[in-house]
């Protein structure tokens, strides 16, 4: 009887704080006075950041090398149309002491590598070693799937085709002798591509793996060949290979070729004079693109970039005024409030 | 079973359509034809009683489900985005991938029916088995079936507190008058117990009825949805017919009561009853936000097609700059490459994919979700719950929600609404002589007063009877103890247990004038006897009046019902709003931790069974113990006697009969018992009832009077409809003396109404033998006829009712509902223009005006009342003329005004016309407050028409009775209150609650909460959808406007639907601005919703501006920071993802206005969510989702201290323009909603003393005010001299020219 009585008030909303919506609540109101301070502290914040950025960016060393040959003064001008092998080289001097370790990127700009159709074409699986997608590629990357024989190409896709292929050397002039500088390709590609993302095949010798297949049509030579002196870094999980393999997300880009860390190079590359020789391969005249030699040291924060720094000034600066416009707002209305 | 071939089926099937649409039907037993196969049945043309409310079947589900869903039409938006994706050349995704936000919100629209189905299938379920009896031939007595197997043709029994399975034809009752007692309370909610009546003439016997000896047919119409109505005729094989209607019909879903059992004959079964034909679905209304919505939903398209020409062009553009055939150009399969102009046209279309959620996908589905939480904290407020009714706030239509926070104008009914609609008998005039009735003013004025008293009167009053009953206590005492105890809990919940409508001590009790009794003692003792012939004193004529002209019905209080004490929705009246509603309170109970969202629809009809049998013993019992003798009822103490009424006047009037000793003691269809004073019984033989309709505003009863055999028509009704039936006032008897009773009686009713009483008069006219006679017959031929019966009958009436002699008239209070002043001082301060429309004549309108202080004392009081167009032509001119100079009067400046209007129906039907509108509307555009006093029903509809339309202002209409369903349904916002007349109005309403009070509340604060929710949330969606869309979008310009996304397309599609999508759902339903208490101590804050509201094309465009602002921060810094480097695509997207993220939901958190837990656990939790759901997505997936490899790109991230900095500056310099905006604003100009959350901010008591003063500052605002209405103001010369020179015409001389303008201060009504 109690139990049906309870149910017949059952229309009765529970009186909870919760479907009487009483839940404690935390209600700020933004107005200048409380802002001030935290104005302030993010100001202060900021600009102690930003300088600390500001400094570290300034001590990064870059040497930039357009190599392009646009300029029919340029060393590299004559391999610009040039469709055979052709080398070129450039001197430059460095002033002081360029603190190691160095890194040796190449640069492209107006490359879009991210264009949308090209990023796409390729297929993951069979960069993983999958044996089944080597003699059948995915359709994502037609039309460089197969050649005009209709033989599977292994790596398949525009992003493997068109593998940057331009190599370098940089000698430095000791003496008026040319000393070449030790470069150290191992590393420059991301750890999880290097040991997961990208496989060969499990089969020994690795040329085994691609009866059957071909060579992507731009290519010199075949995957397997791409570093025949080391077999972990041929194949698929050729670290050149990798790093192109990997995306730039803007079209002006750069990418990392190789770094400077042996024998008297570790420390940095001594002031003096340098010459860097090109195998000018790779085409760029079809997009009006430029193609360069950087040479950078980095920090904690990347590779040179002064924006970041600066940003984070002008913003600070930007907050410690606005504390000063609340300020003043607040000593003429705060006394309307209260009236 | 035979065979039979599929061409006869096709044949009985075209056979059944046609039977069951003509438009008369002939019904014979199923009886005789028991057991023999389908085809042979009479009857098997017409549905069965089982019922199926569900939209699908188990099979059909999917394509049903699927094709309802694409009705929507942002649904094919979508799939048409979705199939744009399949085609090669221009898709920018996987195609799959582009499948999944649509699919993840049909199948969560398709769980969400799929699911309210099953309920409606269960709870359909449980009411086709619900057992009850149907005769049975080879058993030859009742069985029991189901309700499903029931068919038309069938004799069911039903007994007392049983369902009634379907609509029935009463053949027989129990009840020794051939009554059957029936509660309609699940139909239409009117609590009161409806009479019906055996159809008469069939068999002499009501002894017992043999089913199986009905052998006549029963002719009735097409089914149709008209509760009142019901045309039928039995034909005997005789060919006699006799007429039945709905008198004779118990109509399915009603409750049997006071009748131990009847037997009736199925009519219609099934979907064919009038319940379920009745049972419509909700109403979908589009609220003004949503239309609103809609247009910038086509905004967001234009711009759209602007970004994705842009992309195109772009892309052209690009094309064309190159000099070569780059390598990373990609030919289609064949190697080939299309002209630039060709890629472009293509690209147009892959932006238009790529660009999608510009077009918010998710914000219909929000919005949904947001108004089912809305709903739920308004139904479960516990201030808009009526313990008397015991019944919440109900959400009728669940997606106007945010309507409610728009309002500017309210039209409200005022009896019932505004009112209590629980009459008193105040004072009464006989024979053109008032009495006051001093006693019993002083009484109500005390029951006024201290609660606490009421309710002693109350218990007194209970439980006198109750120790004498003892004899039916036993029998029934289970239930009835448990009752009582309920009813000692709380004085409401006594006042919720008098079933009997309009019972209450209130109105039961009134102490007689001492000078009429004396009048009516010394009639008694002189007159009555003496003369044994026709000389009834007019006293004691008036008397009898009041108590035999009327339809109440008489209970012994104790026998009366036992009724289960369920909520009055049964089963029969599940709609899917109620599904929805439990729905919603699951949810609720999810919170709640109980158990007690049991679906009350069920109820019912499992009770009734375990009961049934128990009652029926009892009543036996019960019937034994007390012979029923016809007039036996000499037996019965007067004051056990209850009665229940249809209206609450004609129990107040019975009452006060009673308070004079005119006790009623019983009332069958063919007689009324009345005790006279002196303790004689009076039994009259009732030979017809003409009812009450809103035509002729009055009723009558033919009796025969049992002494001087007269027959005698009592005749009560509005005054001004009896007045003119007026013939010669007594002209034998009381010639002289009593010429000007009717005068006198007029000038007592002009009094009444002014002081805001109800006023009837009553009449009595003799009829002679040859007279009623003839007019029996035509009565008859009306009664019988099938076509136009209603008309005829109405005919007959209005033939009797000539040459009334007047009697006298009554004054009956209406008391005010509790808070009304309070709630309409509210109202018109948050800025609403509240009209009120009453039928009652202007002077009671104008009293219960100031009493309700919808007019206060300081307006200025516009009064138009006139009888022609032209002079109407002339006072709206001339007072739109005065409106104008009065506000542009220098002197008035800053000073609140108050202009009311007060306007009677004829007046209101001219300046309604077509050529007066236009200055009609304009002049109540000033007005703060209208009164409409003597409109119809459909005038009431005509002005929130005209209004709504002219002005283009939100509207609402509230109202109880049926009278208000035209208004309710032309107004935005429809309110209907559950109150004493029944549920019409509720079931036209888009909101229904239970008291006038509650109209504050749920406009005021959820009106203003659903709004400022809704619209903030909806702003914030289009500025989440662009701002993240906009990120893509500058990204076209770095890679060649190919569609590339920096980001994985999974992280994309479940940012929108996972990682951002809760916190604004959350904040459309949890977010609080200002409080309860702000709210309703300052009503002044509702304005904010008004007009325009927050939701307009400023906030729209400076939210799409800023989303583009944020865009582009959140863009152009990772790009200047990641300039020149090796950064790889999807290591530039995360830090974009993640700014956007921390912008996105810091914006709401700055939009944000109160924290709770709920707050803080979601915003919380959409971060993680996104760290989670991103880490373990990007550690998992090496190759599982081709071209877009995100493999282990945030943990490389989330070790580079730039990914903190550069997410760090982006979100700061994203949201320091709208923070440093939000300060400002709030510091040097603060919105009144600011000023209110400041008021939030003080502890209560402090806030409380605040608000008074600033209440009492504005509300006394002497010195302004009085300028208003002090004489030196303009308006009250204008009238004086404009007048004789603007109107020379002599036509108008006669008229009441009433263009007064009422500035002395009125005489306060009586009642506050």
């Amino acid at each position: 009887m109690v139990k049906e009585e309870q149910e017949e008030s059952s229309n009765r909303p529970d009186n909870t704080a919760f479907t009487q919506q009483r839940l404690p609540a935390w209600q700020p109101i933004l107005s200048a006075s409380i802002v001030i301070p935290m104005f302030v502290l993010i100001g202060a914040a900021f600009i102690g950041v930003g300088v600390a950025l500001f400094i570290t960016s300034r001590d990064i060393q870059l040497q930039e090398l357009d190599y392009t040959g646009d300029d029919s003064e340029h060393p590299c001008f004559k391999c610009r149309t040039n469709t055979e092998k052709c080398t070129c080289s450039m001197t430059f001097s460095i002033p002081t002491l360029f603190k190691g370790p160095v890194f040796f990127y190449y640069g492209l700009t107006n490359y879009f590598q991210n264009q949308r159709k090209y990023g796409a074409s390729k297929d993951d699986n069979q960069l993983y070693g999958d044996l089944n997608y080597f003699t059948s590629p995915s359709t994502d990357c037609d039309p460089y799937t197969r050649d005009s024989k209709n033989m599977p190409i292994v790596p398949c896709g525009a992003l493997a085709n068109s593998m940057f292929n331009d190599t370098f050397t940089l000698s430095h002039t000791v003496n008026g002798v040319q000393k070449i500088v030790p470069l150290d390709g191992k590393g420059i590609a991301w750890w999880t591509d290097y040991n997961i993302k990208y496989r060969n095949p499990s089969i020994t010798p690795l040329i085994n793996a691609f009866n059957g297949t071909k060579k992507p049509t731009n290519w010199p030579k075949p995957i397997y060949e791409l570093d025949t002196t080391d077999v972990y870094n041929n194949g698929f999980i050729n670290q050149d290979f990798l790093v192109w393999m990997r995306r730039a997300a803007l079209p002006d880009f750069r990418k990392l070729y190789r770094r400077i860390t042996h024998d008297d190079y570790a420390a940095g590359l001594p002031a003096g004079n340098y010459t860097l020789t090109i195998a000018y391969n790779y085409p760029v005249h079809s997009f009006n693109g430029k193609k360069k030699v950087v040479l950078s040291n980095v920090s904690w924060m990347g590779g040179k970039n002064d924006f970041l720094g600066i940003a984070y000034i002008v913003v600070g600066s930007m907050c410690v005024v606005m504390s000063i416009v609340m300020l003043i707002v607040y000593a003429r209305f705060k006394f309307g409030e209260d009236d | 079973m035979t065979w039979r071939s599929p061409l006869a089926l096709v044949r009985d099937a075209l056979q059944g359509q046609r039977a069951r649409e003509r438009e008369l039907r002939s019904l014979v037993s199923n009886l005789p034809y028991e057991g023999q196969e389908k085809g042979k049945q009479p009857n098997r043309f017409f549905l069965s009683n089982a019922i199926k409310t569900t939209k699908y079947s188990l099979l059909l589900f999917l394509p049903m489900n699927l094709y309802e869903q694409f009705h929507r039409l942002a649904n094919l938006y979508f799939v048409g985005l979705a199939i744009l994706n399949f085609i090669p050349v221009v898709n920018a995704f996987q195609p799959e991938v582009a499948l999944i936000p649509i699919c993840v919100i049909m199948f969560l629209t398709a769980l969400k029916d799929g699911w309210e189905d099953f309920r409606r299938y269960q709870s359909d379920r449980k009411v086709n088995n619900t057992p009850c009896f149907v005769y049975s031939r080879r058993e030859k007595q009742y069985v029991e079936r189901r309700w499903k197997d029931v068919r038309v043709g069938d004799f069911v029994r039903v007994v007392s507190n049983e369902i009634v399975p379907a609509d029935l034809l009463l053949l027989y009752s129990s009840d020794p008058n051939g009554v059957c007692h029936l509660e309609t309370a699940n139909l239409d909610g009117e609590t009161n117990l409806k009479q019906r009546i055996v159809v008469s003439g069939l068999g002499a016997a009501n002894l017992g009825f043999e089913p199986e000896s009905f052998n006549s047919a029963v002719v009735c119409e097409r089914p149709n949805s008209n509760l009142n109505h019901f045309k039928c005729f039995v034909e005997k094989p005789d060919k006699d017919k006799v007429g039945a209607s709905i008198e004779s019909l118990l109509l399915r879903g009603c409750t049997v009561r006071n009748t131990n059992h009847a037997v009736g004959f199925v009519v219609y079964a099934g979907h064919e009853t009038k319940a379920m034909l009745n049972n419509n679905g909700s109403r979908y209304k589009r609220s003004k936000l949503e239309r609103k919505l809609n247009v910038d939903v086509f905004f967001c398209l234009i711009l759209l097609f602007a970004m994705c020409l842009i992309g195109a062009f772009g892309h052209y553009l690009w094309l064309e700059s190159l000099p070569g055939v780059p390598s990373f150009l990609v030919p289609d399969s064949n190697g080939h490459l299309d002209v630039p102009s060709l890629e472009s046209f293509y690209m147009f279309f892959t932006m238009i994919i790529l660009l999608q959620i510009l077009i918010p996908i998710s914000l219909y589905v929000s919005i949904e979700l947001v108004k089912v939480g809305q709903i739920f904290f308004i139904t479960n407020d516990i201030d808009l719950y009526d313990e008397e009714t015991d019944s919440r706030v109900q959400c009728r239509a669940l997606n106007i929600t945010e309507d409610l926070g728009q309002i500017e104008y309210v039209f409200s009914d005022k009896t019932g609404t505004l009112t209590e609609n629980k009459m008193v008998f105040r004072r009464c005039s006989v024979m053109g002589t008032e009495y006051p009735h001093k006693e019993n003013a002083i009484r109500l004025d005390v029951i006024d007063e201290p609660e606490s008293e009421e309710e002693v009167i109350f218990n007194q009053h209970q439980q006198l009877p109750r120790s004498r009953w003892s004899l039916e206590a036993e029998g029934i005492s289970p239930p009835d103890t448990q009752r009582h105890g309920r009813r000692r809990k709380s004085k409401v919940a006594a006042n919720a247990h008098s079933d009997a409508a309009f019972s209450s001590p209130l109105e039961t009790e009134v102490i007689p004038d001492q000078k009429l009794l004396q009048q009516i003692s010394r009639a008694e003792s002189s007159g009555g006897r003496r003369d044994g012939n026709r000389s009834f004193d007019p006293h004691l004529d008036f008397f009898l009046a009041l108590a035999i002209c009327n339809t109440v019905v008489v209970s012994a209080e104790n026998a009366h019902r036992q009724r289960e004490c369920t909520s009055p929705q049964s089963s029969q009246m599940r709609n899917p709003l109620e599904t929805f509603s439990s729905l919603v309170k699951k949810a609720g109970a999810f919170f709640q931790r109980d158990k007690r969202n049991r679906t009350l629809s069920e109820d019912p009809v499992i009770d009734s069974a375990k009961t049934e049998d128990e009652a029926d013993a009892n009543r036996l019992r019960t019937c034994s113990l007390h012979a029923p003798s016809q007039n036996g009822s000499a037996i019965v103490e007067a004051e056990e006697l209850c009665y229940e009424a249809e209206s609450p006047d004609e129990a107040a009037l019975v009452y006060a009969a009673r308070a004079y000793g005119f006790i009623l003691l019983a009332r069958t269809p063919d007689s009324v018992t009345v005790r006279l004073p002196s303790g004689e019984d009076l039994v009259f033989e009732v030979l017809d009832t003409l009812t009450f309709d809103s035509n002729r505003k009055r009723m009558s009863v033919l009796v025969r009077h049992p002494v001087t055999k007269d027959y005698v028509l009592y005749t009560k009704g509005a005054d001004y409809s009896i007045m003119e039936l007026l013939g010669t006032p007594y002209a034998e008897n009381f010639s002289g003396i009593e010429k000007n009773v009717a005068a006198d009686t007029q000038y007592h009713l002009d009094c009444y109404a002014k002081e805001g009483l109800r006023t009837l008069c009553i009449t009595k006219k003799v009829v002679s033998e040859s007279t009623y006679q003839s007019w029996l017959g035509e009565r008859k031929r009306a009664q019988a006829a099938m076509e136009c019966r209603e008309e005829l009958i109405m005919q007959t009436a209005v033939q009797l009712e000539t040459n009334l002699t007047l009697l006298g008239a009554t004054g009956i209070e209406d008391r005010l509902q509790e808070k009304v002043p309070d709630t309409i001082v509210a109202l018109r301060e948050a800025g609403i223009h509240v009209w009120v429309l009453t039928g009652d004549k202007p002077e009671t309108a104008v009293n219960i005006g100031y009493a309700c202080r919808l007019l206060e004392e300081e307006d200025l009081v516009i009064n138009m009342s006139c009888k022609n167009k032209v002079t109407c032509t002339a006072i709206l001119d001339c007072t739109l003329e005065e409106v104008r100079r009065y506000r542009d009067d220098p002197r008035n400046a800053g000073t609140t005004q108050n202009i009311s209007l007060v306007i009677d129906g004829n007046t209101l039907d001219m300046a309604k016309s077509p050529d007066l509108q236009e200055r009609f509307v304009e002049l109540t555009k000033h007005c703060r407050s209208v009164l409409c006093c003597r409109v119809t029903p459909l005038q009431k509809s005509a002005v929130v028409k005209l209004v709504r339309e002219k002005l283009k202002v939100m509207t609402l209409a509230v109202g109880d009775g049926a009278n208000d369903v035209n208004m309710i349904q032309a107004a935005d916002v429809g309110i209907g209150i559950s109150g004493q007349e029944g549920m019409q109005a509720v079931m036209a309403s888009d909101f229904a609650i239970s008291r006038f009070k509650h109209l504050k509340k749920l406009v005021l604060v959820h009106g203003h909460w659903c709004y400022t929710r809704l619209a903030n949330m909806i702003i914030y969606f289009f500025y989440k959808n662009v701002a993240y869309v906009n990120l893509l979008f500058w990204y076209q310009f770095f890679c060649g406007f190919t569609a590339t996304t920096m980001i994985d397309y999974w992280l994309m599609i479940f940012f929108n639907l996972f990682f951002t999508s809760t916190p604004p759902i959350m904040f459309g339903i949890f977010d609080k601005d200002v409080s309860v208490e702000v709210l309703q101590g300052v009503p002044e804050l509702y304005r904010t919703g008004q007009g325009k509201g927050e939701y307009n094309f400023l906030t729209f465009w400076i939210a799409i501006l800023d989303a583009f602002y944020q865009s582009l921060v959140c863009f152009f810094i990772p790009y200047l920071a990641y300039q020149d480097s090796d950064v790889d695509l999807f290591t530039f997207g995360t830090p974009l993802n993640t700014a956007a993220l921390f912008t996105i939901l810091l914006h709401l958190g700055i939009e944000i206005k109160s924290w709770t837990l709920v707050h803080w656990i979601i915003m919380l939790g959409s971060v993680a969510l996104y760290f989670i759901v991103t880490l373990a997505y990007t550690a998992t997936c090496v190759t599982c989702n081709p071209p877009s490899n995100p493999y282990w790109i945030l943990q490389n991230q989330m070790a580079d201290p730039m990914f903190y900095l550069i997410v760090t500056l982006c979100t700061v310099v994203a949201l320091l323009p709208r923070y440093t905006f939000h300060v400002l604003k709030n510091s040097v100009a603060p919105s009144p909603l600011l000023q209110g959350r400041q008021l939030d901010r003080m502890d209560p008591s402090t806030r409380d003393q605040w608000i008074k003063e600033w209440r009492g500052f504005r509300g006394g605002a002497p010195a302004k005010r009085y300028e208003l209405s002090d004489p030196p103001s303009p308006t009250l010369e204008t009238p004086v001299d404009f007048f004789p020179e603007f109107l020379p015409d002599s036509n108008f001389m006669g008229d009441d020219l009433s263009l007064n303008v009422i500035t002395e201060s009125r005489q306060r009504a009586v009642h506050t």
